[in-house]
């Protein structure tokens, strides 16, 4: 099949970008979306372009480096799967693709479709773990955990970090990324001792980063490659407010 | 030269405490005038930065990711090894043991797998402390699976995710000390050289991604734990960014590689669809649980599998195996599918088997499939279009771990003092044939519980702070690598890289892949000595060095690989036996199992670098047998 791809191209944080427009001749349904995409850069590179920078590391829809927005939707039309697991078939001969970056205003873009996303590492860093340091720990089954607690915590920990949440959000809010640790580690009873300062630090640090909050518009699981689903949120924000009295809303406890 | 692992002496069970308790210390108060650089933040890289920071060490840690949670452990999806005996099947640190050598075709150092076998237990613990949600049954308590090459079930797992939740427990760890001040995190940087001080290992020189500025850092350690190589084969599992580049700089700086023709082939890979493939995605071993390997026992047997009655199926594995079945080692399967395929019996494009589930489905239900493998189903069927609940899946051997690596001695310490080599970058624990669920124990077994320590008694008997990154060798190392990007910008010939990738790849599959021959081994050195001449003339990289540039990062990788790939045909051919992963065809049984030569090759071939062109020179370190006897492998 033959394409006409429309991608952001930018050369920097400072350049305004623009949309430009590229033909992808002899696609095969069997390709992936991005295994396209390399077929069109090899043709500017032989003709001495720059090719189209992007994000990408693992293809295979766990590492959650890849990060575009095709045709308005984050990771592209097909539920739970990442860019780099989308595959030419669900497209067809003729189709226009708009192919833009992660847009957020904790996501500044370095170039083409390449964003900085280091704004979640910070999150975690403010608290998006357990306490414990290596050794002196007891052993593994003397901590007895509910199945169903268990099963509901690795729900949450599916999330790969992509962003795709953020960036599907109208208020470019990472609720459903932080509730996602906080939720997995609320569940667990090895994440109870410090659950309230963590939910407090993780949020007060996502709005710093200038992440903005939810408004239940839901489009952060729609996009969610691992469906991880809003009920989190709404964990997230009960925890909150456990620990509000606790903490005064501060950071430190 | 004849290598000293530097094991230590005693019964096996006892050597790794008599070790510890003769391992000098740095007292506390000294710790945070120490600096130790660690490249990579997968699993051994990750947990070996967060002990060595909680410890009050300082660590620059670099990756060439955009965050330290995405380093390819993410991707192990089956599980982890430990001989906790949970299930009370008879398991022992002593059986871990036991297996993993034999598994390893007797080519490993016995005290390095015992150790390992000890310290799995602790990783468990540990993990479940740091919230790792390991499956657990309905009372609470931990689940195991079982995996190729074992008769016991000692595989822990969190869904078909486990590397990805080890590594996120490490990369918690991690930014726990990152928020305390005790990691500075360099991410979207790589390393492009090794600078070594009067002989040891001081210091690194990296080029920043973004800006594509070259800096050097300085450090009284540098911990490298960079991953494996098999992207040489062009076509693999590894992530687009795996590469041998920290590895090989380093091996040009003076470090030892050892056992590079060690390469694993899985067996359950989905097959190539066509000349657009990119990389090879992996289907979990622990598919071959309940899934059923065969081809058609008829040639050009084109039929849709359903239509092929029972009797004219080949359960060829269950056939020669019988009691592993289709739970035989990686090697072994991989091979075995190589001959059907060969035979002309492959389904599919001819180069692929079955793995069927419609016994499974039929004994336990869809659901209980669903459950057990629903996220590798989709997946499955993300990439093929094809339904494996109703027809069986198409699998085929792909290139997916290097069992080589630097060498280092029984401190993880390579030839070059001061440089520590972790995880899947060293060469150490699984001879010729690594087992399924045993890379995720060794990388975080390495990071956790190993470094650490031997780490603590190099620098105990070194003054902190000594080397300053304004030094000649920084500067020259600095020079060297802007010289090298340099000269990849300036060839401006007709060729990407990604069509030399292309064809180098094709010379190591064909010729340095499942079956290797002394006349293919020698062509293929002759072949890549060519197609790197022609890189050099031909390649084309746009842009330029002061920006983000792909195409730069991946002829750099490319041109390393291009050296490598040389190294590693040349210890194929001089590892004149069969033994795991390496098969050469010369040395094989009449049913084609693998032939080993305990008296000449019962080594670890540890190479030297001979300078730009020259023949590299060997170092054996031999391999010695106390407590296990060497036996044929056998899994009938």
């Amino acid at each position: 099949m033959n394409l006409t791809l429309h991608v952001w191209r930018q050369q920097g944080p400072d350049d305004k970008g623009r949309l430009e427009r590229y033909q992808a001749k002899d696609v095969s349904p069997d390709m992936s979306f991005l295994e396209m995409l390399d077929e069109v850069n090899e043709e500017l590179v032989q003709e001495g372009r720059e090719p189209i920078v992007f994000d990408h590391d693992c293809r295979e829809g766990i590492c959650g480096t890849c990060s575009q927005v095709i045709n308005g939707q984050p990771h592209g039309p097909q539920a739970e799967t990442t860019v780099c697991q989308l595959h030419m078939r669900q497209f067809k001969d003729g189709d226009e693709i708009y192919i833009e970056p992660w847009r957020a205003r904790a996501f500044p873009v370095i170039k083409d479709l390449i964003v900085d996303r280091t704004a979640m590492d910070r999150i975690v860093e403010a608290g998006g773990y357990v306490s414990v340091s290596t050794g002196g720990v007891p052993d593994a089954n003397a901590i007895l955990i509910p199945k169903a607690d268990a099963d509901a915590a690795m729900d949450a920990a599916e999330c790969i970090g992509c962003g795709a949440c953020v960036a599907a959000c109208p208020n470019g809010s990472a609720m459903l990324f932080v509730s996602a640790k906080v939720g997995q580690l609320a569940k667990l009873p090895q994440g109870r001792p410090e659950a309230a300062r963590r939910v407090c630090s993780m949020t007060e640090t996502m709005l710093d980063e200038g992440f903005g909050n939810c408004s239940n518009h839901y489009e952060c699981e729609a996009a969610c490659p691992k469906g991880i689903s809003v009920k989190f949120i709404a964990m997230l924000n009960r925890e909150y407010l456990k620990a509000m009295p606790k903490l005064k809303g501060k950071k430190e406890a | 030269m004849i290598l000293d692992s530097k094991c230590p002496s005693g019964p096996l069970a006892d050597k790794w405490d008599n070790h510890r308790r003769d391992l000098k210390l740095v007292n506390p108060a000294n710790k945070r005038k120490y600096t130790i650089i660690v490249v990579g933040t997968g699993l051994a890289g990750g947990s070996v930065a967060a002990t060595l920071a909680e410890l009050g060490y300082n660590v620059e840690a670099f990756c060439y990711q955009d965050s330290p949670r995405r380093g390819h452990s993410i991707a192990a999806q089956g599980g982890i090894n430990a001989a906790k005996n949970y299930q009370n099947d008879g398991d022992s640190i002593f059986r871990l043991f036991h297996d993993t050598i034999k598994g390893g075709d007797f080519r490993a150092r016995e005290a390095n797998v015992y150790r390992l076998a000890q310290i799995s237990n602790n990783i468990i613990d540990q993990c479940v402390a740091q919230g790792v949600p390991f499956a657990r049954d309905y009372a609470g308590y931990l689940e195991n699976r079982s995996f190729g090459g074992a008769q016991v079930s000692r595989t822990f797992f969190a869904r078909g995710q486990t590397g990805q939740q080890l590594l996120l427990g490490a990369y918690q760890a991690f930014s726990r000390q990152v928020q305390a001040g005790k990691i500075r995190v360099h991410p979207r940087t790589e390393m492009l050289d090794l600078v070594v001080v009067d002989g040891e290992a001081k210091g690194i020189t990296v080029r920043d991604m973004v800006s594509g500025e070259i800096r050097c850092h300085a450090a009284d350690a540098v911990v490298l734990a960079s991953g494996g190589y098999v992207n040489v084969y062009n076509l693999s599992t590894n992530a687009m960014g795996s590469s041998v580049t920290a590895a090989w700089r380093a091996h040009k700086k003076g470090a030892f590689f050892a056992n590079p023709c060690y390469t694993q082939i899985h067996p359950t890979c989905i097959p190539v669809s066509g000349d657009h493939q990119s990389k090879l995605t992996l289907m979990s071993e622990s598919l071959r649980n309940d899934g059923r390997i065969w081809v058609p026992k008829n040639k050009g047997d084109r039929r849709p599998a359903h239509q092929i009655p029972e009797d004219e199926r080949d359960y060829y594995l269950e056939r020669k195996y019988p009691s592993f079945g289709n739970l035989a080692p990686r090697d072994i399967a991989s091979r075995a599918a190589k001959q059907a395929c060969d035979a002309g019996l492959g389904v599919g494009s001819g180069r692929g088997v079955y793995l069927d589930f419609a016994d499974a489905i039929e004994r336990l239900g869809e659901d209980a499939i669903r459950a057990r493998y629903g996220n590798l189903f989709d997946m499955y069927q993300r990439i093929t279009g094809e339904d494996a609940y109703r027809q069986p899946m198409r699998i085929y051997p792909a290139l997916h771990y290097a069992m080589g690596g630097l060498w280092v001695d029984y401190n993880l310490q390579s030839n070059l003092p001061g440089l520590f080599v972790l995880g899947e970058a060293n060469f150490s624990d699984h001879g010729a044939n690594r087992l399924g669920a045993s890379a995720l124990m060794q990388g975080l077994a390495d990071g956790y519980f190993i470094a650490p320590y031997t780490i603590a008694d190099y620098l105990a008997r070194t003054e902190p702070g000594k080397i300053s990154s304004k030094g000649d060798e920084f500067r020259d190392s600095a020079a060297q690598v802007e010289g090298l990007t340099n000269k990849l910008l300036a060839v401006n010939g007709r060729k990407t890289v990604n069509q030399f990738h292309r064809e180098l790849g094709h010379i190591m599959w064909e010729d340095v892949g499942m079956a290797r021959s002394e006349d293919s081994l020698k062509a293929a050195v002759e072949k890549i000595s060519a197609l790197r001449e022609e890189f050099w003339n031909n390649v084309r990289v746009p842009g330029s060095g002061a920006d983000l540039n792909q195409e730069l990062e991946k002829a750099g990788r490319m041109a390393d690989y291009l050296e490598f790939g040389e190294l590693l045909a040349r210890d194929a051919l001089n590892r004149d036996e069969s033994c795991g992963g390496h098969f050469r065809v010369e040395h094989q049984t009449e049913d084609g199992e693998a032939v080993r030569d305990d008296d000449s090759f019962s080594y670890v071939a540890a190479w030297e670098y001979g300078g730009d062109g020259q023949t590299p020179q060997l170092h054996k370190e031999p391999l010695t047998f106390e407590n296990i006897e060497l036996a044929v492998r056998s899994y009938k």
